[in-house]
């Protein structure tokens, strides 16, 4: 075995953050004049001092990163999980050489293009055929190679009719094709990718991941892949890392760190840890979107609750939209009672997702009678992405994000 | 090609690295040309507008108003535009610089590449007002049937000192600009006081005349002096400033903004991604 083309050895990155202490959250007039001027006085001898300016009156430490060690050798492909905020973007970061390591070394042997963001640089003003040149000189391409690789970075991206357009009239799909295009086409020895996949619709993703698995098998270079997809990363990577609170959770084959991942609790998956508090209580439970990309989503939530004798009760789902408001209910057993058994069971609820718009939800689980006793509840520890449909009756999709709500209404004329 | 990242080290390569990244130079520079005079009606014409409104303002205002002595021989618009274009230059070149780190935060934050980059690609924009302006000198001297004086050739040299002079302040302020935003605030008053500080609508001699002979020297402080004396020279003629200790002066500080300037940006280069 040769030596490995990326060395991390000991690597650590730390922040420094600010907070507001509690104590001084309400206060009066006098109070705040007083404390501006504390605070003008400490940002000023910060400054003199040369320190970064932070907010607040407290300052702590964050340990982004923490005793990361590994090694990739030539012609891997490595995939990353992690929750958020589990440190994957800052290792990224740190090996594409945006920002330098608190601790530790990294040895790379070899060039690194890195792309953790579809369309670094794409300038609004400027037309396709421009920016291919931008992007693709940020990105690390010569002009001759951009020159070389220009027909099929256009044919790739599907725009030839708008190459002379200013991208800032392109549509979101366009553009990421455009850019996504232009990054497939790098052709560095290391390639350190960050959740780009997630964007296009799913043929166009599809592209993508064959591009992807291409660059690999058949180019030999190394690739770092940071994904939330767990079929994806299973796919193209032969070895998976798994982090958690910034320091290496798992490192092994893809298959088995996928696992070892799932098994935690995330955002998808909850598992009890305070004990209960009544004899009817969850267990576990588990959000999926089911049929992402046929005509008819469903969204499926699989519980396991303990039920410690026979009882009659409801279920209920809440539904809140990425800013948490409240977007709807599901009931069950309210008229009609649901019969639950004693024991440990499994239960598996699903409702059809095709009128959700496209964005993050959270749920909410609840076991009750409804206006008498509630008997547990998950209160927005669960949440799911969803990417809406293409429908056939809409020309495009719609998305939370546009804020016209979260769902579709299915309009008719009578 | 082995690269080893580790915290404080300092980069073997690091000259040479901006070599190989010429390309991206050139093609940030191209960006911020081809986007300066997007969506605007008139477009270049911007770049001859300003000097002409502010050349007719000044030429009427310490010209006529004022009668303030020409440089020799010469008119008084021409005068005044021979400092202009300088001054210009300089002017554009450090505001852009100061600003472009945090312009291109989006850059920054995501893609690594020697950060010199982008406040030196800045300037050639200003570079490119700067050639237009020339031209618009090269119109003035026909009108008024003008002869430049044979060292007219070594007007490059002195929009190389005024490049310089400008960068060295504009990396200072755009290093600091990142963890400070304070620093944004500042260059406009350094414009707009330098614009009178510095002989741009009228002569170094007016000036200096007003002020006593042993603080002649604290004016001559301001680097911009000595450039414009060079501007003068060449377009004018007179007597050549470069001998004299006045002049040596403001190439020393010129030197000194420089040295603080690229000291500051390589110390704080690693840390912008963290604080932008």
């Amino acid at each position: 075995m040769s030596e490995p083309i990326i060395k991390v050895d000991g690597l650590a990155k730390r922040y420094l953050v600010g907070h507001q202490s509690e104590r001084e959250q309400y206060q009066s007039f006098r109070d705040t004049i007083v404390r501006s001027g504390k605070n003008f006085v400490r940002k000023a001898v910060d400054m003199a001092k040369g320190r970064q300016i932070l907010m607040g009156d407290e300052v702590e430490e964050f340990w982004a990163l923490r005793d990361i060690s590994f090694d990739v050798s030539e012609g891997e492909v490595l995939g990353i999980i992690g929750h958020n905020g589990a440190g994957k973007s800052t290792l990224l970061k740190v090996l594409s050489r945006i920002t330098e390591p608190t601790e530790g070394r990294i040895t790379l042997n070899g060039r690194v293009a890195s792309l953790l963001e579809v369309g670094t640089g794409f300038h609004p003003e400027l037309t396709g055929r421009e920016n291919i040149f931008l992007n693709g000189a940020i990105l690390g391409m010569t002009k001759k190679e951009i020159r070389q690789k220009f027909d099929e970075i256009v044919d790739f991206a599907g725009v030839e009719k708008f190459l002379d357009t200013p991208v800032k009239r392109y549509s979101s799909g366009m553009y990421v094709r455009l850019a996504f295009a232009v990054a497939a086409h790098l052709e560095p020895e290391i390639l350190i990718v960050d959740e780009v996949l997630a964007v296009g619709d799913a043929s166009f993703q599809k592209k993508c991941l064959g591009k992807m698995k291409s660059i690999s098998k058949e180019g030999g270079r190394t690739v770092l892949f940071v994904s939330h997809n767990l079929s994806v990363i299973q796919t193209i990577c032969q070895r998976c890392i798994v982090l958690k609170g910034g320091q290496i959770d798992t490192v092994g084959p893809s298959a088995e760190s996928v696992a070892k991942y799932l098994e935690a609790p995330s955002d998808t998956f909850w598992k009890r840890e305070a004990s209960p508090k009544t004899d009817c209580y969850f267990e576990e439970a588990r959000i999926s979107v089911e049929g992402e990309e046929s005509q008819n989503p469903i969204v499926e939530i699989r519980t396991k609750i303990t039920n410690e004798k026979s009882k009659n009760l409801a279920f209920e789902v809440h539904l809140f939209n990425a800013a948490g408001e409240g977007i709807a209910l599901g009931l069950l057993g309210s008229v009609d009672p649901i019969k639950l058994p004693a024991g440990t069971d499994e239960h598996i609820w699903r409702f059809p997702a095709h009128n959700l718009a496209t964005g993050s939800y959270t749920a909410a689980l609840r076991l009750n009678i409804p206006g008498v006793e509630v008997f547990d509840e998950i209160w927005q520890k669960l949440s799911f992405d969803f990417q809406a449909p293409p429908q056939a009756i809409h020309s495009y999709r719609i998305a939370q994000s546009w804020g016209h709500g979260a769902f579709t209404l299915d309009l008719e004329k009578v | 090609m082995q690269t080893i990242l580790e915290a404080g080290r300092a980069e073997k390569n690091y000259w040479r690295d901006l070599w190989r990244y010429r390309e991206l130079f050139q093609v940030l520079a191209w960006r911020d040309l081809s986007v300066r005079y997007k969506q605007t009606v008139i477009g270049v014409a911007w770049a001859v507008v300003r000097p002409v409104l502010t050349m007719l303002v000044f030429t009427f205002v310490f010209g006529t108003v004022a009668n303030l002595k020409s440089h020799g021989t010469a008119p008084y618009a021409l005068m005044v535009f021979a400092g202009l274009l300088p001054w210009q230059f300089f002017s554009t070149a450090l505001t852009d610089s100061s600003n472009s780190l945090t312009t291109n935060a989006n850059l920054i934050s995501k893609v690594y590449f020697p950060r010199l980059i982008v406040p030196t690609a800045t300037i050639v924009v200003a570079f490119v007002d700067f050639a237009i302006s020339f031209v618009l000198l090269l119109g003035m001297m026909v009108i008024y049937q003008f002869v430049p004086p044979w060292q007219i050739i070594f007007i490059p040299v002195f929009v190389a000192l005024c490049f310089l002079t400008s960068l060295g302040p504009g990396l200072w302020i755009t290093s600091l600009n990142v963890k400070y935003r304070d620093f944004r605030y500042v260059i406009p008053f350094i414009i707009q006081f330098g614009l009178y500080l510095t002989p741009v609508g009228f002569t170094k001699e007016v000036i200096l005349a007003k002020i006593p002979e042993n603080l002649h020297f604290v004016y001559n402080m301001n680097p911009m002096v000595g450039v414009i004396d060079g501007f003068r020279w060449c377009i004018l003629g007179g007597p050549p400033p470069f001998l004299e200790p006045a002049f040596l002066i403001g190439i020393g500080v010129t030197i000194f903004l420089l040295w603080l300037g690229i000291r500051q940006f390589r110390k704080m280069e690693k840390t912008f991604a963290d604080l932008i």
